[in-house]
């Protein structure tokens, strides 16, 4: 479904962005996949690059650190020179009670999950205008629309990443460049393991379908906003949460 | 093509106008130099040159001389 596009993923090391990573090489992709520590996707790159006959070429940065992002542009120019798929998945989830939030946790948080999205999506613009294609896919959270307590930081930057998905696919659908959010539930990943196994099983509860998602249903939802399938779908919420209720 | 003919052409071509408009140009001085425009100009500029330019610097970029200072941050010399 992919084959002859290139992409760029963040956060490929584990998680949901793993499992991104997986989903479109299968798809025939070249995909440009990001990390922060040196070194941690060489095997699976070549693993996956040799699995699917494609390219997967790991791009190790911060996604915090704006020159470092250029710099993977650059390469992206020198090698490629088109970029069809932007998906912006690498976050933190950092929690507090309004009393005790510090600027720290706010400016970690918000730098990461906000700025960084805006920061890679201007780069990634570029390309996608002059083609006058693409497809930019936030991964956002239903914390982000619905609220949760003691996640008044982290909602509030998934509320932020929501916010500008569609303000995007407002300004960029005359470039036919597409704009989505996914918007996941609970999903079965590193990231919720401090909330404690507890609170989890608490929170299936609210889950209609009654488990936590797997990181590989929402590649699949990335899969099909990446893909030709959703090509008159711009500025949507994908909610993907097996019917949350919170 | 030297350094000055590509810097003339991203603008006549972004701009649709002729090459003795542009050496007096500034930022919203025509109708077609919006911020729509602007965007334009720049994508013709980077790919004139292979260059991608920092955000502050498109910011900056507020007339035909001007741009011509910024260039030479990324070794573009027009003369
Ligand atoms: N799991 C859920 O229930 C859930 C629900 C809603 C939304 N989400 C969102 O889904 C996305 C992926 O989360 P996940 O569940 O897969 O979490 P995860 O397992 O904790 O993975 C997060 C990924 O983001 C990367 N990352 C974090 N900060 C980074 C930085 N500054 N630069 C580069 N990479 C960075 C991490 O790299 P390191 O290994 O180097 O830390 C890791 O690869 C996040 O945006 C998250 O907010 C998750």
């Amino acid at each position: 479904m992919l084959s002859g596009k290139v992409a760029l993923v963040t956060g490929c090391n584990r998680g949901i962005g793993k499992s991104i990573l997986e989903k479109f090489a299968e798809n025939g992709a070249v995909v440009y996949a990001n990390a922060r520590s040196v070194g941690c996707l060489d095997d699976i790159a070549q693993e996956l690059s040799q699995k699917y006959s494609t390219k997967i070429i790991p791009v190790y940065f911060d996604v915090t650190n704006n020159s470092a992002i250029k710099g993977c542009f650059e390469k992206i120019r020198n090698e490629e020179n088109r970029l069809d798929i932007l998906v912006n998945n690498a976050g933190i989830m950092k929690d507090a009670l309004i009393g005790m939030i510090d600027q720290k946790l706010m400016h970690d948080v918000f730098n990461t999950n906000v700025y960084s999205v805006i920061n890679i999506t201007q780069y990634a613009v570029k390309f996608m205008r002059r083609q006058k294609s693409g497809s930019i896919i936030n991964i956002a959270s239903i914390v982000g629309m619905e609220g949760s307590p003691g996640q008044v930081i982290y909602s509030a930057s998934k509320g932020a990443v929501i916010a500008l998905t569609k303000s995007l696919s407002k300004e960029l659908g005359v470039y036919g460049i597409r704009v989505n959010a996914i918007a996941p539930g609970m999903i079965d990943t590193d990231l919720i393991k401090p909330i404690g196994s507890a609170r989890i099983d608490e929170n299936i509860k609210k889950v209609v379908m009654g488990r936590l998602g797997k990181p590989s249903e929402i590649a699949d939802a990335a899969l099909f906003l990446a893909s030709d399938m959703s090509s008159f779908i711009s500025g949507q919420i994908l909610v993907v949460d097996g019917n949350t209720i919170i | 093509m030297t350094n000055l003919e590509k810097y003339v052409k991203a603008f006549t071509d972004s701009f649709e106008i002729s090459e003795d408009q542009v050496s007096a140009l500034e930022y919203q001085s025509i109708v077609q130099w919006d911020s729509v425009g602007h965007m334009s100009l720049i994508a013709a500029i980077e790919d004139a040159f292979g260059i991608m330019m920092d955000t502050d610097d498109i910011i900056d970029f507020s007339s035909f001389e001007k741009g011509k200072e910024i260039l030479k941050k990324y070794n573009v010399v027009i003369e």
